[in-house]
């Protein structure tokens, strides 16, 4: 079933990436920011996929943390991975929008911050899985875990320290001739996060396979 | 109830009294705190007086930066003694174990508090005592998140490759929301015109983040800490 679904899925996705640009490029101007504007729809997208991807790696993360199912563990790591990828879109996109819309290219806003402090946390995961040597996937199932209940915390108290970044409330009073193109984006940006999260998941499997035949053959 | 909080003690009398021997870890940590301020007070004082805010920010970076060393070296010398299994191994639950180990850990940073943050205060012309019961407040809160979430860290790394760096680079940016905190409640207190409603409000975040971060790291403590 997966295997028949997958092909299907990415010659879906690989469209809707090509369609995408010209989506974009055929929406009307936003009459204050004109053409910055159109960042947003690679940046938001790619920032709510990006807390899936973190959601998903936290939850893989506390189911492996308490049960040690190996499932769970493929999960957080491709969760894990997923999310430094799209953060790192977001953190690319959004400066380049910022220095036009506020003439800067950073600036320490709640979700700017958040964005920055769960990007490093998941990057400090994938380190420690590297370096940290034998044992490291329970160890970074507990950064995971911390990562994910800390977002909202990091949100909150940067919340009263700054903020400056537009709400979330945008969304949903976007322009008709707007809307179109920003949910087809959400909708590739889910589509690929999703397949990428199948074949990570898929390939960690195999790995894990592949180490218990070499210590099979070595006993 | 009772046996937990023995166990509790038993752990913490054991890193004290081991301490108290030696003294490594508190002088190591006070001096490292003060090469800290040292450096720092290069970047931050300009024609002889600190630029605003400096003194809260520095004071927090002291004590993040010592307490990380602190942290890394009180399991180093666990994982160097090869201490830390026979620790695992006593008869004890492991929420004792951390809790014993957290109260150790705090005891020493209040010690090095103790001795840093009036020197900061001297250092930088600021007025850390004249609302004293809220600057310990903010202290003694701050500390106990960062050293509650440290102390399951370092105790998770002790046996894992590369700790020394990886303590910092896990720890910083899941203490961001405690930091954040700590340095904006310290900075309110020494505004001009000390802003006391913001501060208490700071405040009352960073025991809110207390609660959380103890209450997570004794609920890992036990599936990281079990082979």
């Amino acid at each position: 079933m997966q295997k028949k679904l997958f092909p299907v899925l990415a010659i879906v996705a690989a469209a809707m990436f090509f369609y995408a640009p010209f989506m974009i490029l055929a929406a009307p101007y936003e009459s204050t920011m004109g053409l910055v504007q159109k960042i947003f729809y690679f940046h938001v997208p790619a920032g709510m996929t990006l807390f899936l991807a973190a959601f998903v790696s936290g939850i893989g993360s506390a189911a492996f943390l308490f049960t040690r199912k190996p499932w769970a563990d493929r999960l957080a790591v491709a969760g894990a991975e997923l999310a430094v990828v799209l953060g790192l879109i977001v953190l690319v996109t959004g400066p380049l929008w910022a220095r036009k819309a506020w003439g800067v290219w950073w600036i320490w806003d709640s979700r700017v911050t958040s964005t920055l402090v769960m990007w490093l946390t998941f990057t400090s995961y994938l380190l420690l899985r590297r370096y940290g040597g034998p044992g490291s996937d329970r160890l970074s199932a507990a950064v995971a875990l911390f990562g994910m209940v800390n977002v909202p915390f990091v949100y909150w108290s940067v919340n009263v320290w700054r903020t400056l970044h537009p709400k979330t409330t945008v969304v949903p009073t976007l322009p008709s001739g707007l809307r179109g193109p920003f949910w087809f984006c959400v909708l590739a940006f889910t589509l690929i996060s999703v397949l990428l999260l199948m074949v990570r998941t898929e390939l960690e499997k195999r790995r894990q396979e592949l180490d218990e035949l070499y210590l099979a053959v070595e006993e | 109830m009772k046996e937990f909080v023995r166990a509790v003690w038993l752990v913490t009398r054991k890193d004290l009294l081991v301490e108290t021997r030696t003294r490594e870890i508190f002088l190591t940590t006070v001096f490292f705190a003060l090469a800290c301020v040292l450096v720092f007070a290069f970047g931050f004082v300009r024609e002889g007086r600190p630029v605003q805010d400096a003194a809260a920010g520095i004071l927090w970076i002291a004590i993040a930066f010592s307490g990380t060393l602190a942290l890394g070296r009180a399991f180093e010398r666990e994982r160097h003694g090869e201490t830390l299994r026979a620790l695992l191994l006593a008869p004890i639950d492991r929420p004792a174990l951390y809790l014993g180990k957290l109260l150790g850990i705090l005891i020493l940073l209040t010690a090095v508090e103790i001795l840093v943050v009036p020197l900061v205060a001297l250092l930088f012309q600021a007025p850390l005592f004249t609302h004293a019961l809220l600057m310990v407040g903010l202290l003694a809160a701050g500390t106990v998140g960062f050293a509650a979430v440290g102390t399951l860290f370092a105790a998770m790394l002790a046996r894992a490759r590369s700790r020394d760096v990886m303590l910092p680079i896990l720890l910083y940016p899941i203490t961001v929301p405690v930091i954040i905190a700590g340095v904006r409640g310290t900075a309110a207190l020494l505004a001009p015109e000390a802003d006391l409603p913001m501060a208490r409000a700071w405040l009352s975040m960073l025991v809110f983040f207390d609660v959380v971060f103890v209450t997570v790291s004794l609920w890992t403590f036990e599936p990281v800490m079990t082979e």
